[in-house]
Protein backbone atom coordinates (compact mmCIF):
# COMPACT_ATOMS: atom_id res chain seq x y z
CA UNK A 1 0.00 0.00 0.00
CA UNK A 2 1.27 2.98 -1.03
CA UNK A 3 1.50 6.50 1.37
CA UNK A 4 -1.21 8.33 -0.65
CA UNK A 5 -3.46 4.92 -0.28
CA UNK A 6 -2.58 4.77 3.64
CA UNK A 7 -3.43 8.66 3.94
CA UNK A 8 -6.80 7.64 2.40
CA UNK A 9 -7.54 4.96 4.18
CA UNK A 10 -7.08 6.23 7.75
CA UNK A 11 -7.98 9.56 6.77
CA UNK A 12 -4.56 11.22 7.80
CA UNK A 13 -3.78 14.51 6.10
CA UNK A 14 0.10 14.55 3.70
CA UNK A 15 1.00 18.44 4.21
CA UNK A 16 3.92 18.08 2.14
CA UNK A 17 3.46 19.25 -1.21
CA UNK A 18 5.56 16.73 -2.73
CA UNK A 19 6.69 13.37 -2.31
CA UNK A 20 7.56 9.67 -3.42
CA UNK A 21 4.73 7.77 -3.17
CA UNK A 22 6.52 4.27 -2.41
CA UNK A 23 5.26 1.42 -0.87
CA UNK A 24 4.68 1.38 2.90
CA UNK A 25 6.50 -1.87 3.94
CA UNK A 26 5.88 -1.22 7.94
CA UNK A 27 5.64 1.18 10.82
CA UNK A 28 7.62 2.85 13.45
CA UNK A 29 6.28 4.39 16.61
CA UNK A 30 8.80 6.70 18.30
CA UNK A 31 9.70 9.74 19.92
CA UNK A 32 13.64 8.85 20.25
CA UNK A 33 14.72 9.75 17.47
CA UNK A 34 18.10 6.90 18.71
CA UNK A 35 15.63 4.89 18.96
CA UNK A 36 14.46 5.43 15.35
CA UNK A 37 18.03 5.36 13.94
CA UNK A 38 18.70 2.04 15.85
CA UNK A 39 15.45 0.28 14.91
CA UNK A 40 12.90 1.62 12.08
CA UNK A 41 12.96 -0.89 9.06
CA UNK A 42 13.02 1.48 5.80
CA UNK A 43 10.33 2.14 4.24
CA UNK A 44 8.65 2.42 7.08
CA UNK A 45 6.32 5.29 8.20
CA UNK A 46 7.30 7.23 11.04
CA UNK A 47 4.57 7.93 14.22
CA UNK A 48 6.21 10.49 16.49
CA UNK A 49 5.72 14.23 17.48
CA UNK A 50 9.33 15.06 16.84
CA UNK A 51 8.22 17.85 14.92
CA UNK A 52 11.53 19.30 13.46
CA UNK A 53 13.78 18.91 10.35
CA UNK A 54 16.41 16.62 12.51
CA UNK A 55 13.43 13.77 11.81
CA UNK A 56 13.43 13.98 8.08
CA UNK A 57 17.57 13.99 8.36
CA UNK A 58 16.81 10.19 10.19
CA UNK A 59 13.53 9.77 7.84
CA UNK A 60 15.97 10.02 4.41
CA UNK A 61 19.13 8.31 6.21
CA UNK A 62 16.72 5.23 6.72
CA UNK A 63 15.03 5.67 3.62
CA UNK A 64 11.86 5.88 5.45
CA UNK A 65 8.47 6.25 3.66
CA UNK A 66 7.11 9.10 5.63
CA UNK A 67 6.47 10.64 8.85
CA UNK A 68 3.40 10.68 10.23
CA UNK A 69 3.27 13.77 13.20
CA UNK A 70 0.87 13.11 16.04
CA UNK A 71 -1.30 15.45 18.01
CA UNK A 72 -1.29 17.73 15.78
CA UNK A 73 1.95 19.83 16.43
CA UNK A 74 2.69 22.18 14.52
CA UNK A 75 5.08 21.49 11.49
CA UNK A 76 7.85 23.77 11.07
CA UNK A 77 8.12 25.28 7.38
CA UNK A 78 12.35 24.44 7.44
CA UNK A 79 10.71 21.04 8.45
CA UNK A 80 8.16 20.96 5.00
CA UNK A 81 10.67 22.11 2.87
CA UNK A 82 13.78 19.37 3.84
CA UNK A 83 10.95 16.93 3.75
CA UNK A 84 10.14 18.18 -0.38
CA UNK A 85 13.30 18.31 -1.03
CA UNK A 86 13.97 14.73 0.26
CA UNK A 87 10.33 13.47 -1.23
CA UNK A 88 9.54 12.26 1.91
CA UNK A 89 5.79 12.43 2.98
CA UNK A 90 4.71 14.20 5.79
CA UNK A 91 1.38 13.02 7.46
CA UNK A 92 -0.39 15.26 10.57
CA UNK A 93 -3.12 14.14 12.70
CA UNK A 94 -4.60 15.84 15.79
CA UNK A 95 -4.49 11.59 17.07
CA UNK A 96 -1.86 10.58 19.55
CA UNK A 97 0.93 7.81 18.88
CA UNK A 98 -1.31 5.45 19.85
CA UNK A 99 -4.54 5.74 18.14
CA UNK A 100 -2.46 6.38 14.85
CA UNK A 101 -0.39 3.62 15.36
CA UNK A 102 -3.57 1.65 15.44
CA UNK A 103 -5.33 3.28 12.35
CA UNK A 104 -2.16 2.86 10.43
CA UNK A 105 -1.31 -1.09 11.46
CA UNK A 106 -5.17 -2.14 10.62
CA UNK A 107 -4.63 -0.37 7.38
CA UNK A 108 -1.41 -1.94 6.79
CA UNK A 109 -2.69 -5.79 7.67
CA UNK A 110 -6.20 -5.32 5.60
CA UNK B 1 39.35 64.98 -13.66
CA UNK B 2 38.89 62.11 -11.09
CA UNK B 3 35.87 60.14 -12.63
CA UNK B 4 33.80 57.27 -10.14
CA UNK B 5 33.96 54.14 -11.10
CA UNK B 6 30.47 52.57 -11.36
CA UNK B 7 30.04 50.19 -8.56
CA UNK B 8 27.21 48.46 -10.13
CA UNK B 9 25.75 49.74 -13.35
CA UNK B 10 23.90 48.11 -16.13
CA UNK B 11 27.00 47.64 -18.30
CA UNK B 12 29.52 46.91 -15.38
CA UNK B 13 26.57 44.05 -13.43
CA UNK B 14 28.04 40.76 -15.50
CA UNK B 15 31.26 41.90 -14.63
CA UNK B 16 30.89 41.48 -10.82
CA UNK B 17 31.50 37.93 -9.66
CA UNK B 18 28.16 35.67 -9.93
CA UNK B 19 28.48 35.25 -5.95
CA UNK B 20 28.26 38.93 -4.75
CA UNK B 21 25.79 39.36 -6.91
CA UNK B 22 23.77 37.28 -5.25
CA UNK B 23 24.61 38.25 -2.07
CA UNK B 24 23.79 42.10 -2.47
CA UNK B 25 20.02 41.11 -4.12
CA UNK B 26 19.98 38.63 -1.55
CA UNK B 27 20.40 40.41 1.31
CA UNK B 28 18.10 43.55 2.94
CA UNK B 29 19.04 47.24 3.69
CA UNK B 30 18.21 45.42 7.31
CA UNK B 31 20.21 43.10 7.36
CA UNK B 32 23.50 46.00 6.63
CA UNK B 33 22.14 48.84 8.17
CA UNK B 34 22.94 50.36 11.29
CA UNK B 35 20.51 50.47 14.05
CA UNK B 36 22.07 51.92 17.53
CA UNK B 37 22.44 55.14 16.67
CA UNK B 38 22.40 59.10 17.74
CA UNK B 39 19.19 61.47 16.69
CA UNK B 40 18.95 64.66 17.52
CA UNK B 41 15.10 66.54 17.07
CA UNK B 42 14.67 69.82 15.37
CA UNK B 43 15.12 72.14 18.86
CA UNK B 44 18.76 70.87 19.22
CA UNK B 45 21.35 73.48 18.33
CA UNK B 46 23.96 72.68 15.24
CA UNK B 47 26.87 73.10 18.38
CA UNK B 48 25.05 70.79 20.29
CA UNK B 49 25.52 68.11 16.50
CA UNK B 50 28.76 68.85 16.44
CA UNK B 51 29.93 67.43 19.48
CA UNK B 52 28.04 64.43 19.20
CA UNK B 53 29.23 63.87 15.98
CA UNK B 54 32.84 64.85 17.56
CA UNK B 55 32.47 62.60 20.20
CA UNK B 56 31.38 59.62 18.53
CA UNK B 57 32.80 60.14 15.31
CA UNK B 58 29.75 60.44 13.02
CA UNK B 59 28.88 61.93 10.04
CA UNK B 60 25.22 62.15 9.82
CA UNK B 61 22.46 62.65 12.43
CA UNK B 62 18.98 61.89 11.50
CA UNK B 63 16.59 64.38 13.15
CA UNK B 64 13.57 63.24 14.40
CA UNK B 65 9.71 63.95 15.16
CA UNK B 66 7.94 61.23 17.48
CA UNK B 67 9.39 58.21 15.04
CA UNK B 68 8.91 59.89 11.82
CA UNK B 69 12.49 61.38 9.97
CA UNK B 70 11.93 64.63 9.29
CA UNK B 71 15.91 65.76 8.45
CA UNK B 72 19.22 65.10 8.32
CA UNK B 73 22.18 66.73 9.83
CA UNK B 74 25.76 65.91 7.80
CA UNK B 75 29.12 67.22 8.10
CA UNK B 76 28.33 69.78 5.54
CA UNK B 77 25.58 71.34 6.83
CA UNK B 78 27.57 72.28 10.24
CA UNK B 79 30.29 73.43 8.30
CA UNK B 80 27.68 75.73 6.27
CA UNK B 81 26.47 76.69 9.76
CA UNK B 82 29.84 77.54 10.84
CA UNK B 83 30.37 79.35 8.27
CA UNK B 84 27.23 81.38 8.12
CA UNK B 85 27.28 82.15 12.10
CA UNK B 86 24.25 80.05 12.77
CA UNK B 87 25.62 77.43 14.45
CA UNK B 88 24.35 78.12 18.18
CA UNK B 89 21.05 77.88 16.85
CA UNK B 90 18.80 75.21 16.19
CA UNK B 91 18.91 73.25 13.31
CA UNK B 92 14.96 73.19 12.03
CA UNK B 93 15.42 76.05 9.63
CA UNK B 94 18.85 74.78 8.12
CA UNK B 95 18.57 70.74 8.28
CA UNK B 96 18.18 68.83 5.01
CA UNK B 97 14.74 68.31 4.82
CA UNK B 98 15.11 66.87 0.69
CA UNK B 99 15.89 63.69 1.87
CA UNK B 100 16.48 60.66 -0.25
CA UNK B 101 15.29 57.34 2.30
CA UNK B 102 15.69 53.36 1.50
CA UNK B 103 13.13 51.21 2.75
CA UNK B 104 14.37 48.35 5.03
CA UNK B 105 12.99 45.91 2.86
CA UNK B 106 14.96 46.88 -0.35
CA UNK B 107 17.42 44.31 -1.57
CA UNK B 108 20.82 45.75 -0.82
CA UNK B 109 21.77 45.89 -4.55
CA UNK B 110 18.88 48.63 -4.79
CA UNK B 111 21.16 50.94 -2.29
CA UNK B 112 24.36 49.94 -4.00
CA UNK B 113 22.41 51.43 -6.70
CA UNK B 114 21.94 54.55 -5.14
CA UNK B 115 25.36 55.14 -4.23
CA UNK B 116 26.33 55.30 -7.84
CA UNK B 117 22.63 57.84 -8.27
CA UNK B 118 23.28 60.22 -5.90
CA UNK B 119 26.47 61.81 -3.74
CA UNK B 120 25.24 61.07 -0.26
CA UNK B 121 27.30 58.13 1.44
CA UNK B 122 24.60 57.37 3.72
CA UNK B 123 20.99 57.14 3.52
CA UNK B 124 18.44 56.82 6.23
CA UNK B 125 16.35 54.12 6.16
CA UNK B 126 12.14 54.11 6.95
CA UNK B 127 10.01 50.99 7.05
CA UNK B 128 6.59 50.52 5.85
CA UNK B 129 4.70 52.64 8.08
CA UNK B 130 7.07 55.04 6.96
CA UNK B 131 8.88 55.59 10.68
CA UNK B 132 12.61 55.69 10.95
CA UNK B 133 14.37 52.57 11.64
CA UNK B 134 18.31 52.99 11.23
CA UNK B 135 20.83 54.10 8.80
CA UNK B 136 23.09 52.50 6.01
CA UNK B 137 26.82 54.08 5.25
CA UNK B 138 28.69 52.07 3.01
CA UNK B 139 30.94 50.96 5.32
CA UNK B 140 27.61 48.79 6.73
CA UNK B 141 26.90 47.77 2.75
CA UNK B 142 30.99 46.42 3.17
CA UNK B 143 31.09 44.84 6.20
CA UNK B 144 27.20 43.39 5.35
CA UNK B 145 28.85 41.68 2.15
CA UNK B 146 31.76 40.76 3.58
CA UNK B 147 30.01 39.13 6.35
CA UNK B 148 28.26 37.25 4.07
CA UNK B 149 30.69 35.82 1.86
CA UNK B 150 32.93 34.76 5.10
CA UNK B 151 29.42 32.60 5.52
CA UNK B 152 29.29 31.80 1.92
CA UNK B 153 33.26 30.43 2.12
CA UNK B 154 32.38 28.59 5.22
CA UNK B 155 29.40 26.41 3.74
CA UNK B 156 31.55 25.97 0.41
CA UNK B 157 34.68 24.86 2.98
CA UNK B 158 32.22 22.31 4.84
CA UNK B 159 31.42 20.76 1.57
CA UNK B 160 34.55 20.64 -0.19
CA UNK B 161 36.43 18.01 0.56
CA UNK B 162 40.39 18.92 1.50
CA UNK B 163 43.03 17.32 -1.33
CA UNK B 164 43.65 14.37 0.48
CA UNK B 165 46.13 12.03 -1.02
CA UNK B 166 43.86 9.40 -2.47
CA UNK B 167 45.61 5.85 -2.99
CA UNK B 168 44.32 4.05 -6.19
CA UNK B 169 41.00 2.14 -5.96
CA UNK B 170 40.21 4.88 -2.81
CA UNK B 171 37.72 8.39 -2.18
CA UNK B 172 38.29 10.28 0.45
CA UNK B 173 35.99 12.85 1.56
CA UNK B 174 36.10 14.90 4.52
CA UNK B 175 33.90 17.76 6.38
CA UNK B 176 33.41 19.99 9.54
CA UNK B 177 31.23 19.72 12.16
CA UNK B 178 30.71 22.39 14.55
CA UNK B 179 29.31 22.18 17.60
CA UNK B 180 25.39 22.31 17.91
CA UNK B 181 24.88 23.00 14.24
CA UNK B 182 21.72 21.31 14.15
CA UNK B 183 20.96 23.05 11.01
CA UNK B 184 23.95 21.69 9.16
CA UNK B 185 24.57 17.75 11.06
CA UNK B 186 23.21 15.21 8.76
CA UNK B 187 24.85 16.65 5.50
CA UNK B 188 28.25 14.96 5.71
CA UNK B 189 26.45 11.74 6.39
CA UNK B 190 23.84 12.79 3.18
CA UNK B 191 26.76 13.04 1.01
CA UNK B 192 28.46 9.41 1.98
CA UNK B 193 24.63 8.37 1.29
CA UNK B 194 24.91 9.84 -2.37
CA UNK B 195 28.16 8.40 -2.96
CA UNK B 196 28.00 5.01 -1.80
CA UNK B 197 24.64 5.16 -4.37
CA UNK B 198 26.86 6.40 -7.46
CA UNK B 199 29.09 3.09 -6.46
CA UNK B 200 26.37 1.67 -6.26
CA UNK B 201 27.10 -0.45 -2.97
CA UNK B 202 24.23 -2.69 -1.70
CA UNK B 203 21.25 -0.32 -0.19
CA UNK B 204 21.91 -2.56 2.96
CA UNK B 205 25.30 -1.69 3.29
CA UNK B 206 24.31 2.05 2.73
CA UNK B 207 21.91 1.99 5.26
CA UNK B 208 24.34 0.60 7.82
CA UNK B 209 26.85 3.23 7.09
CA UNK B 210 24.17 5.99 6.72
CA UNK B 211 22.85 4.71 10.47
CA UNK B 212 27.17 4.97 11.34
CA UNK B 213 27.81 8.39 9.99
CA UNK B 214 24.49 9.99 11.38
CA UNK B 215 24.79 9.26 14.79
CA UNK B 216 29.13 9.64 14.32
CA UNK B 217 27.87 13.24 12.77
CA UNK B 218 25.44 14.21 15.56
CA UNK B 219 27.23 13.01 18.33
CA UNK B 220 30.50 15.20 17.38
CA UNK B 221 27.54 18.26 16.97
CA UNK B 222 26.02 17.30 20.43
CA UNK B 223 29.14 16.73 22.52
CA UNK B 224 32.34 18.32 21.17
CA UNK B 225 33.37 21.24 20.56
CA UNK B 226 33.50 20.48 16.88
CA UNK B 227 35.30 18.44 14.66
CA UNK B 228 35.77 16.65 11.33
CA UNK B 229 34.37 13.80 9.55
CA UNK B 230 36.32 11.32 6.98
CA UNK B 231 34.87 8.64 4.93
CA UNK B 232 37.13 6.70 2.99
CA UNK B 233 35.61 4.03 0.68
CA UNK B 234 37.70 1.34 -0.15
CA UNK B 235 37.60 -1.54 -2.78
CA UNK B 236 35.72 -3.37 0.22
CA UNK B 237 35.07 -1.10 2.98
CA UNK B 238 33.94 1.99 4.10
CA UNK B 239 35.67 3.60 6.85
CA UNK B 240 34.09 6.32 8.62
CA UNK B 241 36.40 8.36 11.09
CA UNK B 242 35.24 11.19 13.61
CA UNK B 243 37.86 13.48 14.92
CA UNK B 244 37.18 16.60 17.43
CA UNK B 245 38.62 18.71 19.70
CA UNK B 246 37.75 18.29 22.95
CA UNK B 247 36.59 18.25 25.94
CA UNK B 248 37.29 14.27 25.35
CA UNK B 249 35.41 11.06 27.45
CA UNK B 250 36.24 10.35 31.18
CA UNK B 251 35.51 6.76 30.96
CA UNK B 252 34.97 5.27 27.40
CA UNK B 253 33.54 2.03 28.62
CA UNK B 254 30.41 3.75 30.30
CA UNK B 255 29.80 5.87 27.05
CA UNK B 256 29.72 2.85 25.05
CA UNK B 257 26.93 1.47 27.34
CA UNK B 258 23.33 1.99 25.93
CA UNK B 259 21.42 4.70 27.89
CA UNK B 260 24.42 6.85 29.24
CA UNK B 261 24.48 10.12 27.92
CA UNK B 262 25.81 13.33 29.40
CA UNK B 263 23.35 15.33 26.57
CA UNK B 264 21.43 18.26 28.15
CA UNK B 265 17.59 18.85 27.90
CA UNK B 266 17.32 20.87 24.47
CA UNK B 267 19.22 18.11 22.71
CA UNK B 268 17.07 15.58 24.16
CA UNK B 269 13.67 17.24 23.72
CA UNK B 270 14.91 16.72 20.02
CA UNK B 271 14.40 13.00 20.11
CA UNK B 272 18.66 12.82 20.28
CA UNK B 273 20.62 11.98 23.74
CA UNK B 274 19.76 9.17 25.21
CA UNK B 275 22.51 7.39 25.23
CA UNK B 276 21.70 5.33 21.89
CA UNK B 277 24.51 7.23 19.44
CA UNK B 278 27.17 4.76 20.13
CA UNK B 279 25.24 1.41 20.47
CA UNK B 280 23.98 1.87 17.31
CA UNK B 281 26.85 2.95 15.74
CA UNK B 282 28.73 0.12 17.41
CA UNK B 283 25.68 -2.18 15.57
CA UNK B 284 26.00 -1.38 11.96
CA UNK B 285 29.58 -1.44 12.37
CA UNK B 286 32.52 -4.18 11.51
CA UNK B 287 34.77 -3.07 13.49
CA UNK B 288 34.28 0.05 15.87
CA UNK B 289 36.97 1.71 17.73
CA UNK B 290 36.83 4.29 20.34
CA UNK B 291 39.50 6.60 21.69
CA UNK B 292 39.77 9.35 23.44
CA UNK B 293 41.77 11.51 26.17
CA UNK B 294 40.32 14.03 28.55
CA UNK B 295 41.14 17.65 27.81
CA UNK B 296 42.19 16.45 24.43
CA UNK B 297 39.68 14.78 21.65
CA UNK B 298 37.93 11.91 21.04
CA UNK B 299 37.85 9.85 17.71
CA UNK B 300 35.45 7.33 16.46
CA UNK B 301 36.85 4.58 14.09
CA UNK B 302 33.64 2.69 12.21
CA UNK B 303 35.00 -0.10 9.10
CA UNK B 304 31.49 -1.20 7.35
CA UNK B 305 32.41 -4.66 4.91
CA UNK B 306 30.88 -3.78 1.55
CA UNK B 307 30.71 -7.71 1.60
CA UNK B 308 27.61 -8.21 4.08
CA UNK B 309 28.58 -10.41 6.46
CA UNK B 310 26.88 -12.76 8.85
CA UNK B 311 27.29 -11.26 12.45
CA UNK B 312 26.12 -7.80 10.85
CA UNK B 313 22.31 -6.91 10.35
Amino acid sequence: MRVSEVAAKTGIEIVTKSFNDIEVANGYTSDLLSDVMGFAEEESLLITIQAHKNTVAVASQLDLAGIVICNGRKIPEDMRLAAEQEGIAILQTEENQFVTSHKIYSALRE
Amino acid sequence: MPHRFPILSEDSADKVPSLTMEIIFRLKVKDAMMTSLWTATKKHTFREIQTVMRDNEISGVPVLDDNRLVGIVSVSDIINALDSGHIEEPIEAYMSKQLIVLEDDMPLSFAVSYYNKYPYRRFPVINKNKEFVGILTTKDVLTAILNEMNNEINILENQLHHDKVELPNQIIREYIIKQFDFEKAGQASFKLKKLLKEKEVSRKIIRRASVAAYEMEINVAIHSNGGKITFVLEKDSITIITKDTGPGIADVAQAIEEGYSTANDWIRSLGFGAGMGIPNTKRVSDEFKIESEPGKGTIVKSVIYLEETDESQ
